[in-house]
């Protein structure tokens, strides 16, 4: 039986980016980019990724958009897509994409491939979530998510991998954006963690971690040893808050609760306390009680605060203390660091130079790495 | 770029050759042996009521049934369809491949040593027994540490020996509980960690700094009244010489920690540097990589495990001692770890090493080891032009013995990786280059290690073959990544290699999985050939 491959092409994406715009969010900038002369960037980098899949041409169902949210990218490349939808061509939004995501998804396709950027990657886990397993062509300004190959070959050649079955593992990974008002408008980067998408697993070709074999199920299983550790060492008479992220869900799991997946949930003697907190709510938990922090990096990137838990505020690091603060990253997620140290950026430069200096990062169940964090 | 030979178009024979266990049939036997005359028979009992009834099976093994020269035909059709270490260059990084001298084979293999036994008098095996002390003598002059073992048969067990080591000295010191972290590097041979993790300990990995060194500060944070060791290699796995390597091991003995080490490979430094001036405690050489005893299928493979008197008490019983008139097994150790493995050791590894020790001399020694760094330098300069190679870390920067290459930036322009290049590299009579130890850090990677056996020749020929397949990737990419075209096995398929319903270790498992496997009958050779 053919596979089902489906298609998305954001076909804005990218735009913004060769006339130093920042991004191509919002219909204003998109006007701007084109007086500045920018031209569509994601039809060709689309065509680029399926130009490796000629090969496999006979094996496949294409499945895609009308025009350039993926039609004529297809075509050009020499495949006889099957076309779903309909959109009004040259003035295609962030809807569009949602749509055509969720149509695609109940398609029941093996595999979504889409072309955009930080935005589109959004677009796509506000549509399916990890539903179905998808795959980003790297066309956007911004490539913050993890959910992009490397480049568009590779999104190609790993698309091959998997609608072959000679790699089937997914494994989920970070949906990241910046918010391009704050960084146009006051020159700082502010960057927030969506969620989690799943896509096939090859790391050495997607855009952030590098190790080769990366298997879905021994993520999983190295997520758990950390877990167990984390759990055989809770003590009673302390509150454990526990950032966001699929590692440290993996604690949550091991005790039967329930995690906020983005967002920081307390624990003590096991139990919940609260779900979803935010930094007010904390420190009213918090009052009289000793408490530890557990953290994990943001794959590819190496933020431990900062980036996706701002509830774990500066105040709030600052009543715990630095030495009550572990940091649990699988190894493969200290590998896709590539040697560069983890990152601090809370907003307060006293407290991140108490978090500076090394750290030691629990990455098994009795094994550690010792990481430098800057 | 230097001119470069022609690459020869290879070709292996293809004898699309059964499994053993799939030829033969019913009763067909190697040898036939008559009956004995009935006056034997009649005062012996019946073979197997010589095995006690606990220990006999109930059922003959299911063994492969065939005749002598069908079974010598099928495994020199094996030994065809294979590249190996006699029949081409054979430059795996870290596993230093080279030449075992043929006169070293012809000892080994002399009936002195093949018909001796370990349980053999002392008296009567005095001949093998000093030697297997003056390689203990010769090891302490090469390593600077006090006595050696060669009881473990491998690299991973000398490391195994000495986190057993390590958790005998500070329990005698009182400080067993307390001390139970043992430090490595990401770069060292992992079976560091996973020996000390064996051996109860938790493992503290240091990242090397952004340049690739290992990093000191990583070091100092990692130090602590846990501490119980280091274990580590240098060079690492990147080729990269620890060049601080005495502050470390100063840290860790301030700190109140053992430095172990892991010399496995020590073919860059070998006469140049000493594990005792490095500031070691002990150390292991295998004398299957460096002291050019046979490695691989050749084998047996050997480790020599050295400490420094002060540990020399702990270390596997029996040890062999001489008195001055005599050589002895030395028993009688209670404070010893005890026992790795039975008996002495792999002793024709011992021997084969301590006769090219005698062959090469202490200037030869040093020859090695300047050689084989010459060498890997001088394919530095070929491969350097090899279009999509990346040297990782320490730009500019020398490299002893082996070299940590990537192929990302070839992987980044045209989709072919390393596992693509390395099959490939068989269509031209190259036996796959060694990738990277657990975990691949760096991106595609590659690792030669052309130690002093290999010629300028044989460099120039190896570099020949990677820029051939390089210009493929580049301009026929497919060819690559469809090979090997001219093998005995065209693609093996991966996909099954991490799924345990997949693989089977053994043929009983394998039909067992496949669901034909019953303990009373044969297996159902119908089926099985359709495989």
């Amino acid at each position: 039986m053919k596979k089902k491959l489906g298609l998305v092409v954001n076909p804005i994406a990218g735009m913004g980016g060769r006339v130093a715009l920042k991004g191509s969010d919002g219909k204003e900038t998109i006007r701007k980019a084109i007086e500045l002369g920018s031209t569509p960037v994601s039809p060709k980098r689309t065509a680029e990724a399926l130009k490796r899949l000629m090969r496999i041409k006979g094996d496949i169902e294409l499945i895609t958009y009308p025009y350039d949210m993926g039609e004529e990218e297809a075509k050009e490349s020499g495949f006889n897509p099957t076309v779903i939808g309909s959109i009004t061509k040259g003035e295609t939004t962030s809807s569009d994409t949602c749509r055509a995501a969720k149509e695609l998804a109940v398609l029941n396709t093996d595999l979504l491939l889409f072309a955009g950027g930080d935005g589109t990657a959004r677009d796509i886990y506000e549509a399916v979530g990890n539903t179905i397993p998808v795959l980003g062509i790297p066309a956007g300004v911004k490539i913050h998510s993890a959910a992009y190959a490397i480049n568009p070959l590779m999104a190609g050649e790993l698309t091959v991998m998997y609608l072959r079955g000679s790699n089937t593992s997914v494994h989920e990974v970070e949906v990241m954006d910046i918010d391009e008002e704050v960084l146009r408008e006051e020159d700082r980067v502010s960057a927030k963690l969506y969620g989690y998408l799943k896509i096939p697993c090859d790391r050495k070709m997607t855009q952030s971690p590098k190790e080769a074999s990366c298997r879905g199920e021994q993520e999983v299983a190295m997520m758990q040893a950390i877990a167990e550790r984390v759990v055989d060492a809770m003590e009673e008479d302390w509150l454990y808050i526990i950032g966001p992220g699929t590692t440290t869900r993996a604690i949550m799991e091991r005790l039967g609760l329930q995690k906020t997946l983005l967002g920081v949930d307390v624990v003590e003697r096991k139990k919940i306390v609260a779900n979803d907190v935010n930094e007010a709510q904390l420190i009213r938990i918090m009052d009289g009680k000793k408490a530890k922090v557990i953290v994990t990096p943001i794959g590819g990137q190496g933020y431990i605060f900062g980036r996706g838990n701002q509830q774990i505020s500066p105040e709030i690091i600052r009543r715990v203390g630095p030495e009550n603060i572990l940091v649990i990253a699988t190894p493969s997620k200290i590998y896709s660091l590539m040697l560069k140290p983890l990152l601090v950026d809370t907003g307060d430069e006293e407290v991140d130079q108490r978090l500076r200096g090394y750290r030691k990062v629990v990455t098994g169940y009795r094994e550690e790495t010792v990481c430098k964090v800057l | 770029m230097k001119r470069l030979p022609p690459v020869r178009e290879y070709h292996s024979p293809v004898w699309s050759e059964p499994i053993i266990t799939e030829m033969g049939r019913k009763g067909e036997r190697g040898i036939l042996i008559p009956k004995a005359e009935k006056e034997i028979r009649a005062s012996a009992r019946k073979g197997k009521s010589y095995i006690p009834e606990k220990m006999r099976r109930k059922q003959a093994p299911q063994l492969p049934e065939i005749g002598q020269p069908q079974i010598l035909r099928h495994f020199l059709h094996l030994s065809q369809m294979c590249l190996g270490m006699e029949t081409n260059i054979d430059a795996e990084g870290t596993a230093t491949m080279k030449y075992s001298p043929k006169i070293d084979e012809a000892l080994a293999r002399s009936s002195k040593m093949t018909e001796i036994h370990p349980c053999q008098d002392e008296d009567t095996v005095q001949g093998i027994l000093e030697i297997t002390y003056k390689l203990d003598l010769f090891l302490r002059e090469i390593s600077g540490m006090d006595q050696f073992t060669f009881q473990p048969p491998g690299g991973a067990m000398a490391t195994f020996a000495n986190a057993c080591i390590l958790r005998t000295h500070h329990a005698a010191r009182g400080e067993g509980p307390q001390r139970d972290e043992v430090i490595t590097t990401i770069f060292s041979h992992p079976c560091n960690a996973a020996t000390a993790a064996t051996a109860g300990f938790r493992v503290i990995t240091l990242m090397p700094d952004p340049t690739g060194y290992p990093d000191f500060e990583a070091l100092k944070a990692a130090l602590s009244p846990r501490t119980a060791g280091l274990m580590i290699t240098n060079p690492e796995d990147t080729g990269i010489y620890n060049p601080r390597i005495r502050e470390f091991t100063r840290a860790v003995h301030e700190a109140g920690g053992l430095c172990f080490y892991d010399q496995a490979n020590a073919n860059g430094i070998l006469g140049i540097t000493r594990a005792r001036e490095a500031g070691f405690d002990a150390c292991h050489f295998n004398l299957h990589k460096t002291f050019s005893s046979p490695h691989g299928s050749f084998g047996p493979g050997c480790a020599a495990y050295g400490v420094r008197k002060e540990l020399a008490n702990y270390l596997p019983r029996p040890v062999v001692t001489y008195d001055g008139k005599k050589y002895h097994l030395d028993d009688d150790r209670p404070e010893s770890i005890g026992k790795l493995r039975e008996f002495h050791g792999n002793i024709p590894a011992v021997l084969r090493a301590y006769s090219w020790i005698m062959s090469m001399g202490a200037e030869g020694l040093l020859e090695v080891a300047r050689t084989s760094v010459i060498n890997n330098n001088y394919l530095t300069k070929m491969l350097e032009e090899v279009p999509g190679t990346v040297r990782y870390y320490a730009p500019g920067e020398y490299r002893l013995e082996q070299t940590r290459w990537s192929w990302e930036k070839l992987t980044k322009d045209t989709g072919v990786g390393t596992l693509d290049i390395q099959r490939r590299m068989v269509d031209y009579g190259l036996q796959s280059f060694f990738m990277s130890h657990h975990p691949w850090i760096v991106p595609e990677p590659f690792t030669p290690e052309f130690c002093e056996s290999y010629s300028v020749d044989d460099m120039d020929y190896w570099a020949a073959v990677l820029k051939q397949i390089s210009d493929e990737a580049y301009s026929n990419p497919e060819l690559v990544k469809s090979s090997p075209h001219r093998a005995p096995i065209h693609l093996v398929k991966y996909e099954g290699l991490d799924d345990p319903s997949k693989w089977a270790m053994t043929w009983r498992a394998f039909l067992k999985k496949r669901g034909e496997f019953s303990s009373d009958h044969e297996p159902k050779r119908d089926s099985v050939s359709e495989r």
